[in-house]
């Protein structure tokens, strides 16, 4: 299994995008001039992180890759010292971001950080509910704070408040802080989001190891299927919408809610009936939070929440309304689901010999579901709530940069660091100051034009799946778990970047994500608007999946993701909604074309290709 | 049943796993899944206690003891030649009237219950040391296929019961300082399944312990083929929980072993080319079967060898049939390497993140 060196991928720049490392930190580059640094380059192990980054990231948006850094390695390294790991190394290249496990390869080292992390991670474990309610005190009051954040316009003159109250701090000093403090939360909010979830993962993993001990040929499937059919908040949204569907058959509104697939027609249309207008105000007490959902991941700024793009639930709840007018049950199989896990679950039991294992398997699978929740949830709070809230301040922010010319439109602003968004903004507060205009109004625009035209290159590039030397065995299990990345699918993927023609490839193999067989035509659905397309029985084909696409999953037949492991969101959620899945399979987004009859098998993890 | 007032001859479904001493570990094993509830195909055990007379009344009793007092177990010609003595002599032995014609009638009736004039069957042996756990003997008798009418059958009762004196068995024994007058032998006489396909399966994997699979090796024909390792069978792996095929790897099967549907006779006949390469089951017919021996399994509550036999000529539903089950002898009573870890859950956890994750990369 060979793949590119680091070096000769991040050297050979597209033409015409020459300079891209100014839009990213400057530690994210590889590097050819410190060769120490490119040598350990070179011996790594980097592999693309498609779940998160499907497409080139804006360099704006590489803010949360930062936070992210910094949050899960100093979880690991330098406050619950885990003892093989220390932390996730990361590079750019073209805009794709590139992750290193780093390991702790002295075995003496390792035992010496076993009694720290014993000591330090038991606590968590042992106080686990405790602890999980006072992070959503803390992510809340966070949030709380984010929004109450106000986000000025310059006045031409400063109120004369500010005088008679000797306030003695003008609008532009509480432009620069609104920003500062703005970017404070997010990073504090990440510095949250991993407060768990390592710990987290480890109890789960170890659930797992302990199974393929004892029932080498267990299928992942089974063991994940254990700890499956809890309730977490991440579902919610979706229950809302069923609720909201339910309450406008009542009511007798279903008719109106279903008159138009903008929400700009029915609104209106909604609020000129007494029930209507029921409607809406049991609308209204769900939309905080719980329309806080993102339309993607969470991860990009174009990833819209619902309360943003109202289109979205609505088509949601006017798929249910039809289904419940045709008599279907809307509901998620949760009894059936439950029923089934109990089953599995005995029935392994019953194979197991002897009381110390019996122990051992009850301890570790008790473990594994109380951490299970927040596996899920923390995923609401921070990807979907938070981040949503925070990209509309940063929307304002650019408003004012827009409103002072240094931006042409709103959205360009994701075309500039976050640093750069700061000097930006001290241009503007002196200028508006000195009364005199902003050098950015000059600068800005032309520097945002290239880099569009460079995003729109990245975003033709297909980066390598893998880079550097492959570990013979890949045993982080964040890596496994979470991006699916295992010795068998980097030689499937290292074997498919080879073939040429990907019309040539008639089958696929991934990891088996959600149990179950299904055939149907494909229907490839990179965004969230793409899912609006989706028919009944079909196949959903996309890079990686929403939880607020759920809606859709009552219909599809199957779900085959690129990117993904047995602990991914997508399959996760398709394992709650008894939706068969196959995720990582590397490519499928770029092999299956929509249309095309697949069969899926998310119990083998097989993928047949048709015409 | 106490021996001394026992039956010459019973029906499978009149024994179970306690009758060991009367009608042997595979009859009684038969016994013990008809009681089950599971498909096993009729049939009838002549008893250690028929063996028993039969060796009296013959008068080849004292006879064989006499050749076999002094022999050596690594004195492999003369071991030969007093077994060929020893069976020469009980094969032309007579039964007396009363244990032939007790023979003659259960064939008559096992016949009839197979809607046959003469049935056409499986003889046999069924030793009371055979097929216990633990104490594997398999193999060391005589099985004879496709046996037909009451002349027959009796001739082939007779060389199972001989066959307790193979070689092999002799110096088995003596090499267990088993006596020679305590081992009684049964033999099964059982309707032969006309089977399409057939073979084994184990409630464990035989390689590393994992009761979570049942493996199955099966091919064209009667199971002889698999079972004496003749070809090499189509080889299926099935998780126990849900029932779901993990892996299948189909061989080439060249020939196979079927019953001549008009002299009922087994006969060994090439596969045709385009059949050869083909599965040998449908994958509803691996669930079936791996249903049965799940239930076979929770039945014995232990990992367990199972025959089977499928005949495709029968009407669905009534196509299966377990030909034995014996308790498997590798991994019962003996310990997975499971827990390699000791404590509780944390310390699971850290020995867990420590040791590195190579079962999880498959």
């Amino acid at each position: 299994m060979k793949f590119p060196v680091p070096h000769q991928v991040s050297t050979a720049a597209i033409p015409g995008t020459e300079g891209w490392e100014r839009m990213y930190p400057y530690h994210y580059q590889f590097v050819t001039d410190e060769p120490t640094r490119q040598q350990y380059e070179r011996d790594g192990f980097w592999f693309y992180d498609g779940l998160h980054y499907p497409e080139p990231l804006y360099p704006f948006d590489t803010f949360w890759d930062e936070v992210c850094s910094l949050s899960l390695s100093q979880y690991n390294n330098r406050i619950f010292q885990m003892p093989p790991v220390r932390g996730i190394d990361r590079r750019i290249i073209n805009g794709y971001v590139y992750l290193s496990p780093v390991a702790v390869t002295d075995p003496e080292e390792v035992k010496r950080r076993v009694p720290t992390f014993l000591d330090r991670a038991g606590h968590y474990y042992r106080n686990w509910d405790a602890l999980e309610a006072r992070w959503k005190t803390k992510i809340e009051a966070t949030i709380a704070q984010l929004e109450a954040i106000q986000i000025r316009a310059l006045p031409d003159l400063e109120d004369r408040r500010v005088v008679i109250e000797a306030v003695g701090e003008s609008t532009g000093y509480h432009l620069l802080k609104s920003y500062d403090d703005v970017i404070d939360l997010g990073v504090r909010c990440w510095q949250y989001h991993f407060e768990f979830l390592n710990l987290g993962y480890a109890a789960y993993v170890s659930f797992v190891e302990f199974m393929q001990r004892v029932f080498p040929s267990i299928p992942l499937q089974h063991v994940t299927q254990m700890i499956s059919g809890i309730d977490v908040i991440m579902y919610r949204p979706d229950a809302e919408l069923k609720q909201l569907a339910r309450r406008a058959l009542e009511l007798g509104v279903d008719r109106t809610i279903c008159c138009s697939p903008e929400w700009s027609e029915v609104e209106p249309a909604l609020r000129e009936q007494p029930e209507g207008q029921v409607w809406l105000a049991a609308l209204a007490e769900v939309r905080h939070p719980w329309f806080y959902i993102s339309t993607g991941t969470g991860w990009y700024h174009h990833d819209r929440c619902w309360n943003d793009a109202m289109n979205v639930p609505l088509a949601g709840i006017q798929g249910y309304i039809g289904q419940l007018r045709n008599g279907l049950d809307i509901e998620r199989p949760l009894a059936q689901l439950r029923a089934e896990r109990d089953r599995i679950t005995a029935e392994y039991r019953g194979l197991i010999d002897g009381a110390e294992d019996h122990r051992q398997f009850d301890a570790l699978l008790a473990c594994a579901r109380t951490v299970f929740p927040y596996v899920e949830n923390h995923l609401f709070y921070v990807e979907h709530w938070f981040h949503s809230v925070f990209w509309n301040k940063l929307r304002e922010v650019a408003a004012v940069l827009k409103t002072h010319g240094v931006i042409h439109d709103v959205e360009d602003v994701w075309y500039l660091r976050r640093d750069e968004i700061k000097q930006a903004l001290w241009d503007v507060v002196t200028a508006w100051a000195a009364g005199v205009p902003p050098r950015g109004g000059h600068t800005w625009p032309a520097e945002i034009e290239w880099r569009k035209g460079v995003m729109e290159k990245f975003r033709a590039w297909r980066p390598p799946a893998a880079l550097g030397t492959p570990p013979e065995v890949i045993n982080e299990p964040f890596t496994i778990m979470l991006w699916g990345i295992t010795s068998r699918s980097l030689a499937a993927w290292a074997r498919l970047s080879e073939a040429a023609d990907p019309a040539s490839v008639t089958s696929l193999e991934g990891c088996a994500g959600s149990p179950g067989v299904a055939s149907g035509r494909a229907r490839v659905c990179r965004t969230g608007d793409d899912i609006r397309l989706l028919q009944a029985g079909e196949i959903l084909v996309a890079p990686t999946i929403s939880p607020s696409w759920a809606p859709v999953f009552p219909r599809i037949g199957a779900c085959v993701t690129d990117v993904g492991g047995v602990m991914s969101h997508a399959a996760i959620v398709c394992r709650e909604y008894g939706v068969p899945a196959v995720v990582g399979t590397g490519h499928a987004t770029r092999v299956i074309r929509t249309g095309a009859m697949l069969r899926v098998d998310g119990s083998s993890g097989a993928i047949e290709i048709g015409s | 049943m106490a021996p001394d007032t026992a039956p010459e001859l019973c029906w499978f479904e009149q024994v179970g796993l306690h009758d060991v001493a009367l009608v042997g570990g595979k009859c009684a094993s038969l016994g013990e899944l008809r009681r089950a509830g599971v498909r096993v195909p009729p049939g009838f055990a002549v008893t250690t206690r028929a063996h028993a007379r039969f060796m009296s009344e013959a008068g080849v009793g004292d006879d064989v003891h006499r050749l076999l007092a002094g022999l050596r177990h690594d004195d492999l010609e003369r071991l030969e030649a007093v077994s060929d003595a020893i069976r020469a002599m009980i094969e032309s032995a007579a039964f007396c009237a009363e244990t032939e014609d007790a023979i003659a009638e259960h064939y008559r009736r096992l016949s009839n219950r197979c809607r046959a004039s003469a049935v056409s069957v499986a003889v046999r042996s069924s030793a009371t040391a055979e097929d216990l756990a633990g104490a594997s003997f398999a193999g060391q008798h005589d099985t004879y296929l496709g046996i037909c009418g009451t002349a027959d059958l009796v001739r082939h009762v007779r060389r199972c019961m001989a066959s307790l004196f193979t070689a092999r068995a002799i110096s088995y024994r003596i090499r267990r300082g088993v006596s020679h007058r305590d081992v009684g032998i049964s033999v099964g006489v059982q309707q032969l399944v006309a089977a399409s396909a057939a073979g084994v399966m184990f409630t464990v994997n035989a390689a590393d312990g994992d009761r979570s699979v049942i493996e199955l090796d099966a091919s064209l024909g009667l199971g002889e083929s698999v079972v004496s390792g003749k070809v090499t069978p189509d080889h299926f792996v099935v998780n126990k929980v849900t029932l779901d095929i993990l892996a299948r790897t189909i061989a080439r099967k060249p020939t196979s072993i079927t019953v001549d549907r008009s002299t009922r006779r087994c006969v060994e006949a090439a596969v045709a080319v385009e059949h050869q390469a083909a599965p040998s089951l449908l994958d509803g017919e691996i669930v079936e079967l791996c249903r049965i021996a799940r239930a076979i399994e929770r039945h014995y509550g232990c990992a367990m060898d199972i025959e089977w036999a499928i005949d495709r000529e029968l009407p669905a539903g009534d196509r299966i049939f377990i030909v034995q089950a014996r308790p498997e002898t590798v991994w019962n009573g003996r310990r997975t390497a499971a827990r390699a870890m000791d404590g509780g859950a944390l310390e699971v956890i850290v020995q867990t993140l420590i040791t590195g994750h190579k079962v999880l990369t498959r």
